[in-house]
């Protein structure tokens, strides 16, 4: 297995935490300190399901932010300032420098969310609730919401090969949604009874990435168990869509004339 | 004959231009030269020649339209030839996030050196370049010739074979000039192959045992310095004194200046022999007979004029 990758892997985390990404935790911080001191005044009994949702929905949010605007940038900026150049001279295969760039920002993606996930994690210890076996489903939700994350950096990071920061911010936002609301989309095509609809809705069903399945966050905030089978599927599945982005990005980035 | 460090064949490289990508810019045009093991080869060119495309196509950041090349025997889409070479880009940047020694540090881990070569090396080439006292600093903090100096360190940090710079004199002071000139001299002592674009034809004549010339894309001329301006000799240079109640030959008179006591003409050589007896016949002093060599600069300067006369200007080919 080459070191390379490993190498850019490591300069990309440290890239990302010199040039303040992190900060977001701070934001996230004051957001749980702020929503457990009010929520230990009003509610009633609902402290769980209020810190739960709104923790998740944030690790959820912060990271998707970080994903697609850190990851859009990720080869461009390298192509743009002519960073790449040098590094291209030495003895490291264009896919390897791909595979280094993603694994960083995935790398930084894991060390934030699992600081946000101690923020939580304090937050629901604030409001007086004891920890119980139910919580693990929290666990699994955050862990849902990496793989959701992986899948958005290796969208934004394939179309940043061959597209502009702002097309590829586009195009990325843009199949998160749409796959967002996949089983929507599909349940409309087949509600049509329109035979065209119904293919061009299963085709999009089909080809671009599912995200309705990587969301438990309802389930874990009301104490729900999730299905071990989902956890399984949701893994393969991410690594197989994962693999299949970078080697497209791969194949596209190998070829390209760096201006 | 040596053993060859670059083979260019016929090298061409053609750009898409307009709205629709239709037309093709030809940016480098045939290129073929060979630079053999431990020569200093100098590439020059005015701006938009195609020295950086050749570059740049050496180091596999752009692909050929056609044509191929080779780097001490192996092709340049082999990614492990890179263990044995080292680029300076043009007016490099680097990861401003970085201090100087992270970055050499940074760029040593492709090499797979453990953690004390590492430092043993950066320490080393850090001090090379004169970087030392400002290796703790970020490069944002850097100044053009400061990164100029960065770029020379991690193109030689692992002791390439062959060295490729782009411009490596741009942006330094003359005292950066200077340790540059003196770095590439030191590589040449080493036995290293030296391939560097400029357009500073000063530093070509002074380091280089063989320089080509790129004008528009294509190769004009190839060769040592001093052989490729002999192509066109100007003529001879006779510097002289008269005596004072003498005055100039008349068929000098009109190309002679004077400057003190002194008296320069320059002849064609076929009018040496004849100007020299009507000097003498004037009891003229000859004080030296210098032939009249263009200089590198002259020459390129006259490739230059001569292809911008021609309108052979970039070709635009329609696809």
């Amino acid at each position: 297995m080459s070191a390379m990758p490993g190498v850019v892997a490591i300069n990309t985390f440290r890239e990302a935490v010199r040039d303040r990404v992190l900060y977001n935790l701070i934001f996230f911080a004051l957001m749980m300190i702020g929503a457990a001191i009010f929520v230990g005044q009003i509610s009633i009994g609902i402290e769980r399901l209020v810190i739960v949702n709104l923790g998740l929905s944030a690790i959820s949010l912060f990271g998707l932010v970080m994903a697609v605007f850190v990851g859009v940038g990720l080869v461009y900026k390298e192509i743009e300032k002519r960073t790449l150049y040098s590094l291209l001279s030495k003895p490291i295969r264009r896919w390897e420098f791909l595979a280094g760039k993603y694994a960083g920002l995935v790398l930084t993606l894991l060390v934030n969310t699992s600081l946000m996930t101690l923020g939580l994690a304090g937050a629901l210890y604030y409001v007086g609730r004891p920890f119980v076996r139910s919580d693990g489903s929290i666990l699994i939700a955050i862990y849902f919401i990496l793989l959701e994350l992986a899948l958005v950096t290796a969208l934004a990071l394939f179309f940043s090969c061959f597209s502009s920061p702002m097309l590829s911010t586009l195009f990325t936002l843009g199949i998160y949604v749409t796959g967002t609301f996949a089983n929507d989309i599909r349940s409309f095509g087949d509600f049509t009874k329109n035979h065209v609809i119904q293919v061009g809705t299963r085709v999009v069903y089909y080809i671009l990435p599912n995200f309705h399945n990587f969301n438990v966050i309802a389930t874990a905030g009301h104490g729900g168990s999730v299905p071990f089978a989902l956890v399984w599927q949701n893994t393969l599945y991410a690594a197989l869509y994962v693999t299949l982005l970078l080697v497209a990005a791969s194949a596209i980035f190998s070829r390209r004339n760096l201006k | 004959m040596a053993a060859l460090a670059i083979e260019i064949d016929g090298l061409t490289k053609d750009y898409p231009v307009g709205f629709w990508r239709k037309r093709m810019r030809r940016s480098l045009d045939n290129l073929t030269l060979q630079v053999e093991e431990g020569e200093v080869f100098g590439f020059l060119g005015p701006n938009g020649a195609g020295k950086t495309t050749t570059l740049k196509l050496l180091m596999s950041l752009i692909f050929p339209t056609a044509g191929t090349a080779r780097i001490r025997g192996r092709s340049i889409g082999d990614v492990e030839m890179h263990r044995e070479i080292g680029y300076l880009p043009e007016q490099p940047y680097f990861y401003d996030y970085l201090t100087a020694r992270e970055l050499l540090d940074y760029y040593a881990r492709f090499f797979g050196y453990d953690r004390a070569e590492r430092n043993e090396r950066v320490s080393r080439f850090l001090e090379l370049v004169g970087l030392t006292a400002a290796a703790n600093l970020q490069l944002r903090k850097f100044s053009k010739g400061m990164l100029q100096r960065a770029g020379i360190a991690q193109a030689i940090l692992h002791d390439p074979k062959v060295i490729f710079l782009d411009e490596p004199m741009s942006g330094l002071d003359p005292v950066g000039r200077r340790e540059v000139r003196d770095i590439i001299l030191d590589l040449r002592r080493q036995g290293r192959t030296v391939f560097f674009s400029t357009h500073i034809l000063s530093d070509a004549e002074m380091l280089c045992d063989r320089v080509a010339v790129l004008v528009d894309g294509k190769l004009q001329g190839i060769g040592a310095p001093g052989e490729i301006v002999s192509i066109e000799v100007q003529g001879m240079e006779i510097l002289f004194e008269m005596p004072e109640e003498r005055a100039v030959p008349s068929t000098l008179r009109e190309r002679a200046t004077k400057t003190g006591a002194r008296y320069q003409v320059e002849v064609p050589e076929a009018e040496l022999f004849q100007a020299l007896d009507q000097l003498r016949d004037c009891s003229a002093r000859i004080l030296s007979v210098t032939p009249v060599r263009p200089t590198l600069e002259d020459y390129f300067f006259h490739l230059v004029g001569r292809e911008k006369a021609a309108s052979h200007a970039v070709e635009v080919v329609t696809r």
